[in-house]
């Protein structure tokens, strides 16, 4: 083995590997809101009885859900500019994720709430609770507990797929190793740093996840 | 005047042709081989008491927290610096399937383990050996059950396997990525490109879900 790691050179650029990882956060946490607005609204109108609604969202879902996520980063940064729109790297991947998470989630939503037998609505309506309450008391919070983890794995995916923005020059984590070992070299001390953060990020996710869920549903899951 | 850039001709036909067999090539390998590997890890787990678990869902969870893009390059420049870069193929059809493997196994696993024991031990008494019981038992009952996940994680890998471009193997993302760098026409061979993962995904994740829907009443 005649290669010698020089790790000196990621310690003085820790600041901006950090950085990255920020960014990398910060546009999986936007894509997964923004996907789950959307998601919901999607999931409304798969279950309406009209059906051009029903058919925009399933053409949605279908497509988000059966092409790669590259593809749809790639869509976004050189297709939509045959329309004169040009994203930012940035918004390019944050409007694929978006694209995604909403495709996948709104399959969850509607798989949760069918889950929920509609007789609880109708016994919660013969106990003399408004519709809003039924809802709010008794259809919501079941709902929650059997697509929360189903939404945490969505998260950490999202997480995983925004490293997709290395190849349009965006800079969160990934993008920030390619472009600080383009200027040293030490390809493999930065890739290895970068995989160590992913690896920190996801495991610190899903231990919030999990003490939230503590929190929310009193263990009982 | 002669523009910088040629249009999309027939005579590109050829090389989409080749970014589509080698998509193909590239996904099959990793789906055989995962599956390979993810049902021996996935038996072993089952089987093995919780140290050895332990130890081995630790290593499988890092190549499914880390993700894939950083593994094909950690892993084509690993290999290169140690003195001998491997092709791109070879090496993306390594870390795609170990990739796939880390995913398969625990699909298996929770095969293996739907399996209830009183009927291991119903083959047991029967007069069944131990290979005999898995073999006539715990695949052909563990394996069915976990039929659609199975197809769902293949579905997902031939999306990912557009990933191993950033190692310079040629597979269909990648050419066209480089025709229209030539032709400057994004948008048709982009929709060209999602069509193909399209019609290859949509009637198998389809298919998944029927057999799913078949096996829960």
């Amino acid at each position: 083995m005649d290669y010698e790691f020089h790790w000196n050179v990621v310690f003085q650029n820790m600041p901006q590997l950090l950085n990255g990882a920020f960014v990398t956060l910060h546009v999986s946490v936007l894509a997964m809101l923004l996907g789950v607005v959307i998601a919901i609204l999607l999931a409304i109108a798969k279950m309406n009885n009209t059906k051009f609604f029903s058919q925009v969202a399933t053409v949605w879902v279908e497509i988000a859900r059966n092409t790669p996520a590259l593809f749809q980063i790639y869509m976004a940064y050189f297709g939509l500019g045959a329309f004169g729109i040009h994203l930012s790297p940035y918004v390019a991947v944050l409007s694929a994720l978006v694209f995604i998470n909403a495709g996948y989630l709104t399959e969850t939503f509607r798989g949760g709430f069918q889950s929920i037998p509609s007789t609880q609505y109708s016994a919660s309506k013969s106990l003399g609770m408004t519709s809003i309450q039924s809802y709010r008391y008794i259809i919501l919070p079941q709902m929650l507990r059997r697509i929360y983890h189903p939404m945490t794995n969505q998260f950490v995916w999202s997480i995983l797929m925004s490293s997709l923005g290395i190849l349009v020059g965006m800079s969160e984590l990934s993008g920030t190793t390619q472009r600080l070992q383009s200027l040293s070299f030490r390809t493999l001390e930065f890739f290895i740093v970068a995989a160590v953060m992913y690896f920190v990020i996801t495991k610190l996710v899903l231990f919030g996840s999990s003490l939230l869920a503590r929190r929310l549903f009193k263990g009982e899951i | 005047m002669n523009s910088l850039f040629t249009p999309l001709s027939w005579s590109d036909s050829g090389l989409i042709l080749t970014g589509v067999w080698n998509t193909i090539i590239i996904s099959v390998v990793a789906i055989v081989v995962g599956t390979v590997l993810g049902l021996i890890v996935g038996f072993l787990r089952a089987e093995s008491n919780k140290a050895v678990n332990v130890l081995f869902g630790s290593v499988l969870d890092v190549l499914r927290s880390v993700p894939l893009i950083i593994q094909l390059i950690l892993f084509s420049t690993f290999v290169g610096a140690m003195g001998n870069p491997l092709a791109p193929f070879v090496a993306g059809s390594i870390v795609l399937s170990l990739y796939t493997m880390a995913f398969m196994s625990e699909v298996f696993r929770s095969g293996f383990e739907s399996v209830s024991p009183s009927m291991q031990i119903a083959a047991r008494s029967l007069g069944m050996t131990k290979w005999q019981t898995i073999y006539h038992i715990r695949l052909p009952i563990g394996l069915r059950a976990v039929f659609p996940s199975w197809l769902g994680v293949s579905l997902s890998v031939i999306k990912d396997s557009a990933l191993v471009s950033v190692i310079g193997y040629m597979e269909l993302l990648r050419t066209s990525e480089q025709l229209i760098s030539r032709t400057q026409q994004p948008l048709e061979i982009l929709i060209g490109v999602g069509i193909f993962y399209f019609i290859i995904s949509y009637p198998l994740s389809h298919y998944g879900r029927y057999v799913e829907r078949k096996m829960a009443i």
